[in-house]
């Protein structure tokens, strides 16, 4: 295996993907709002995606955004992103994010908790910046580093903490487990074990509103899908089936791509021709974006503009997130092939410390009020997992009654009666 | 093709016995209908008594009720012309089914490749795009992972699709999908989510398709839990299994047969469905209980000919249900016959009559006075030479020899 061949090669190269970015990064956070220049800038994605893969083509489209930006905060007075409120809001959400896949890895060291557990450190402003736009009623798709997804989409952590520790007040009374999370109430559509088979669901979803919208005739259905999915997945088939009908049905949907450059132990640029993501959208018919996942308020712009796309019916976007996680890809990953040179610059850009600079330079909050917040974090974390230890295990009497959603289902038995009306049945002892 | 099945069907002898309670259709939605039992008597094929009313109790009353009125007796020579109800071909009466279904209730959509425009690659949606539009019949790009997938994700969120596979065998494709969202996902997301899909298309061997397109998917999927499979075999019961797998809450995967789909029959007018759990009874009878489904079922009754000018009573279920087994209608034909035939389409390997052999062994070994014998496909690809295709799948003499090697 030439691991020390590639990690030398690619930890020695800077990031190679977006010069422009670091080096916006390296000044502040705060530009102005973008306007729908961004789409504009998709015909250039269009061109571009036709000629080769050209870093300086790639950067200088994005220098042109930027720069159109830059000049608009210059001219107007200093509009901030957000408000206060929303600032709060933001860092919450991240905060708890944080704090509760770092208690999940105590938790799982502790032995509360089993199997393949896959933590999103690092990646909170993707989860943030996207699912804090959406209303109740709009779906999320995610795989199996679900956890902040379900957390940012309203699941409440008592019973995320409880899923995971596998009992029956969890929010899939135990039975999904840490890959997953679904809620009905939420709209949150699972949590997939298998990288790409959440992307067809979140095309279903879609299809869903357009649906509604179209042949039900409820006029003012604008539910809008977001599928989150990573690098790996971007190579596997499903992914680009459903950019396909998706485009072509322009269906109510973002595409959002939490690229951490790694799928286990397989770097991104390892496994694709083609390592420029958001350039397969355009492909598709669709604009492809990419975007600074490590900064909230970057990633909270570009998610309004897709979003109100697929609200207005104009179809689905491609959006690219370069993000990283701080920890391995799951708790049982050994995490020896990244180069800590990188891990080091990515923790640098700590999207919950990179939030809190900007809250306080730009006098939105206070740092009393941010430890307010990370205070009620901990408490709610801790609060959470008192819950799910103290709820009760699943009974033997759970085993058989989600199998089907109707019990008729199991057929009728040698005596005549449905099987489901067997006492023995409903106590799971019976055999199926 | 078709006649020959039909005329198969015409000359099974009903057996004499003069509670000749089969010979009606019990089918009905509800009680209430019964009595509507009575006018579809006239056709001779020998039909089930597969009761539809869902409440376990109502079935026996539906019995009872049906016994009464079966004493009117098949008349071949009543006129079609005083014959009420409508006759169709099988791919007429899925297609029947799936459009009154589909104006009940405005979630019912269908979609898969060429359903639309083209009206399904054997016309079982023809004609449904120009009536309910585009998006209802919707056709997909060739992704069967992937519309599947978008299927279950529409399910999930409150519409009711009906997923066609353009043959059978191209539902491979959408294992993953089938095995782990369809299956899986109401148990994983603990009851939150309903996939009330339907999954049908044209499977089994058909005339030299070659390997790849004579595939029985039954025997692949059946392991799946959380999902039901059925087997359609004629007209009445091919649009009674798609009402009933529309309407259920579950999961299904209708399976149909490539060479069925031009039989004709006579269905009643009236709206009816046909039980997902439950098995027909094709032809009652004493010495030995053939259980069969799809296709075989009409190398069956064409056996079953030859085998009652010698001197046997076979009893043919058609268990229509590959998942799961009736084991009541099966329990009860053992008791009385205690020889068991099972004749199938699939392969020998871990098939539908494997399984089949297993609960019934597990069931009702007491009541066998003779080892199960299972005749199922040769396990080979289906070849293209229509001299090695006939030898792969069971063929009627051989089901005659095996009754009489069970029999002896």
């Amino acid at each position: 295996m030439a691991t020390a061949f590639s990690t030398a090669k690619f930890s020695t190269q800077p990031f190679p993907l977006n010069p422009t970015s670091t080096t916006s990064h390296d000044s502040s956070i705060v530009f102005a709002r973008p306007t729908s220049q961004f789409l504009g800038s998709t015909r250039k994605f269009r061109l571009t995606s036709s000629s080769k893969f050209n870093l300086s083509r790639r950067s200088k489209t994005v220098v042109a955004v930027s720069d159109v930006v830059k000049q608009k905060k210059s001219k107007s007075s200093p509009s901030l992103l957000i408000t206060k409120e929303e600032g709060l809001d933001l860092y919450e959400d991240m905060v708890l994010g944080r704090a509760f896949e770092d208690m999940c890895a105590q938790m799982y060291y502790r032995g509360k908790m089993f199997g393949f557990v896959h933590l999103y450190n690092g990646q909170e402003a993707v989860s943030t910046g996207f699912i804090k736009l959406l209303k109740q009623q709009d779906s999320v798709v995610s795989t199996y580093r679900d956890h902040v997804h379900a957390l940012s989409k309203g699941v409440p952590a008592r019973a995320v903490m409880s899923e995971l520790f596998g009992k029956t007040t969890g929010c899939c009374r135990g039975q999904g487990g840490s890959m997953h999370m679904f809620s009905r109430e939420h709209n949150l559509l699972g949590g997939f074990a298998f990288i790409g088979e959440g992307i067809p669901v979140a095309t279903g979803a879609a299809f869903t509103s357009k649906y509604k919208r179209e042949v039900l005739k409820e006029a003012d259905c604008d539910h809008v899908t977001l599928a989150f999915f990573g690098d790996g997945t971007c190579n596997n088939g499903q992914f680009f089936e459903c950019l396909n009908m998706a485009a072509l049905w322009k269906l109510p949907i973002v595409f959002v791509v939490e690229n951490n450059l790694w799928a286990i132990g397989m770097s991104h640029l390892r496994a694709t021709s083609d390592p420029h993501i958001y350039k397969k959208g355009p492909a598709f018919g669709m604009p492809g974006i990419h975007v600074d996942g490590m900064d909230v308020l970057k990633v909270r712009e570009v998610a309004k503009e897709a979003i109100g796309r697929a609200r207005r019916g104009e179809g689905p976007t491609l959006v690219e997130c370069e993000t990283y996680r701080f920890r391995g890809h799951s708790l049982a990953d050994p995490d020896e092939l990244r180069d800590p040179a990188e891990k080091a610059r990515y923790a640098a850009r700590d999207p919950i410390t990179a939030l809190k600079k900007y809250l306080i330079e730009n006098s939105l909050a206070s740092e009393a009020e941010l430890k307010t917040i990370e205070k009620k974090i901990d408490e709610v974390v801790e609060d959470a997992v008192e819950f799910a230890d103290e709820s009760p295990v699943p009974s033997r009497s759970q085993l058989l009654e989600n199998v089907f959603a109707d019990p008729k289902g199991f057929g009728i038995g040698p005596d005549g009666r449905y099987r489901c009306e067997d006492p023995k049945f409903t106590e799971g002892t019976a055999h199926v | 093709m078709a006649a020959i099945f039909q005329g198969v069907g015409a000359a099974a002898p009903l057996s004499s016995s003069p509670s000749n309670s089969f010979d009606s259709n019990k089918s009905v939605f509800s009680p209430r209908r019964s009595f509507s039992v009575r006018k579809r008597a006239s056709f001779a094929v020998v039909r089930s008594d597969g009761i539809v009313n869902l409440n376990p109790k109502g079935r026996s009353a539906q019995r009872l009720i049906s016994n009464a009125v079966a004493t009117k007796a098949d008349s071949p020579a009543a006129s079609s012309s005083s014959k009420p109800g409508h006759e169709l071909l099988l791919f007429e009466a899925l297609q029947e089914g799936l459009e009154e279904e589909m104006e009940r209730d405005p979630r019912v959509c269908v979609m898969g490749e060429d359903v639309g425009h083209y009206g399904g690659s054997y016309k079982v949606t023809k004609g449904l795009a120009k009536r309910f539009g585009d998006l209802r019949v919707l056709d997909t790009p060739i992704a069967e992972n992937s519309f599947t997938g978008m299927g279950i994700g529409a399910a999930m969120t409150g519409l009711r699709p009906v997923i066609e596979g353009m043959n059978m065998g191209f539902l491979l494709l959408a294992f993953n999908q089938i095995s782990n969202n369809c299956g899986m996902l109401h148990y994983t997301s603990g009851g939150q989510f309903t996939i009330p899909v339907v999954i049908r298309g044209p499977g089994g061997v058909g005339r030299q398709l070659g390997a790849e397109h004579s595939q029985r998917l039954e025997s692949y999927f059946q392991s799946i839990p959380g999902i039901q499979m059925v087997a359609c075999s004629t007209p009445y019961n091919a649009k009674g299994l798609m009402k009933a797998a529309i309407r259920s809450e579950n999961p299904v995967i209708l399976f149909e047969h490539v060479l069925l789909y031009n039989l004709k029959e006579r269905l009643p007018d009236e709206d009816y469905i046909c039980n997902l759990e439950e098995a027909e009874m094709v032809r009652p009878g004493e010495h030995v209980t053939i259980l069969t489904y799809s296709r075989m079922r009409y190398h069956v009754m064409q056996a079953a000919k030859t085998l009652v000018n010698k001197g046997y009573d076979p009893e043919v279920i058609d268990i229509r249900s590959l998942k799961p087994f009736d084991l009541h209608t099966i329990g009860n034909s053992v008791k009385k016959t205690h020889r068991v035939l099972i004749v199938e389409e699939c392969m020998r390997t871990g098939g539908i009559g494997a399984s089949l052999t297993a609960a019934i062994t597990e069931n009702f070994n007491d009541y066998l006075d003779a080892p199960i014998m299972c005749l199922s496909s040769q396990d080979v690809p289906t070849p293209y030479a229509g001299t090695l295709e006939e030898v792969t799948v069971v063929q009627p003499a051989q089901i005659v020899t095996a009754v009489e090697q069970i029999c002896q």
